[in-house]
């Protein structure tokens, strides 16, 4: 500790602007209410009380007006895929995509072959953080939305340009 | 009731309209023809003895060697426990037939299908809308001689 520090009282730190910037962006990241096959039960699985998302300050809204995450669980099909680049375009910045499971990530079990099904939602919008599994367990998801924390405290916030 | 039995009361009724027996398919079919094919699937419903009263499955198959489209219905009668298979061939150049929703309500979903992933067109059908790929997607997935686009909208496929 400094010499400064020491001559203040207990309940005041210090610390950089960035670091506050990121830690108060990381401990609420708001991802949005939306799940589109068999991942989302596990992603319902992860918000529920045994797994309880909600302790690292991620719930779930029911807009994308007041989303900071989009989770992409579960597969996209051509037909769903332009709502989701319109869902991912309202949310404001900064934002922050997790692809979960297979499917998000690469087409997984409908990769060869499939009509219908977008071969991973890296396609359409940028992805932070792939979570393999098929469906991943919360553990996984959870682990997912740690990395993504780190990542946003790595960030920097007042650079010149 | 037997297939057979199933094929000789129709045979009986409706004549040259009834093509085919195909006793060796799994499960036996009946053969009929396009133009006949409302009326048909009516009588099995609505006779009694037969009281086909559910469409199981619609589903269409590309035969491209033969240069045909085959729809085939899967009916079931609950009440008499038994089921059968119609088959209607259609000219793969342009594949009409007429709706069967007149008779099963239910068919309607199936016949979207069928249109969106092979382009069979059922003429009657109140809705022939797309149902598993976007409304501007082009040409029939399940089709043999489909050639899958390499873009669509903004990104690969
Ligand atoms: S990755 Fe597996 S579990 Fe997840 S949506 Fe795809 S098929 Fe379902």
């Amino acid at each position: 500790m400094g010499a400064l520090e020491d001559r203040l009282p207990d309940n005041i730190l210090f610390t950089t602007v960035d670091k506050f910037l990121n830690w108060s962006q990381k401990s609420s990241l708001w991802y949005m209410l939306f799940a589109t096959a068999c991942c989302g039960i596990e992603l319902m699985q992860t918000g529920a009380s045994r797994y309880d998302l909600d302790r690292f300050g991620a719930v779930f809204r029911a807009t994308p007006r007041q989303s900071d995450l989009m989770i992409v669980a579960g597969t996209i099909t051509h037909m769903m895929a332009d709502r989701v680049k319109r869902l991912y375009d309202q949310m404001p910045s900064p934002k922050y995509v997790i692809a979960m499971g297979s499917c998000a990530n690469t087409g997984g079990p409908f990769y060869k072959d499939s009509y219908a099904v977008l071969k991973g939602v890296d396609r359409i919008i940028p992805v932070d953080v792939y979570v393999p599994g098929c469906p991943p367990r919360p553990e996984a998801l959870i682990e997912g939305i740690m990395k993504l924390q780190e990542k946003i405290m790595e960030k920097k916030n007042l650079v010149r340009k | 009731m037997e297939a057979k039995k199933i094929y000789e009361i129709l045979s009986g009724r409706f004549g040259s309209a009834i093509q085919q027996f195909q006793e060796n398919t799994l499960p036996p079919s009946i053969v009929v023809g396009h133009q006949a094919i409302v009326e048909v699937c009516d009588f099995l419903k609505k006779a009694e003895e037969l009281e086909f009263l559910s469409l199981i499955c619609l589903s269409a198959v590309d035969m491209q060697e033969k240069g045909k489209m085959a729809v085939v219905y899967h009916l079931g009668s609950m009440r008499q426990r038994h089921t059968i298979v119609l088959k209607v061939e259609l000219d793969r150049g342009s594949p009409h037939v007429r709706t069967v929703g007149t008779v099963w309500p239910v068919a309607a979903w199936y016949e979207r299908e069928a249109y969106d992933l092979l382009g069979v067109v059922f003429d009657g059908h109140p809705d022939l809308r797309r149902i598993l790929m976007p409304e501007d997607w082009e040409g029939y997935p399940l089709r043999k001689d489909y050639v899958y686009p390499k873009r669509y909208h903004t990104w690969d496929v």
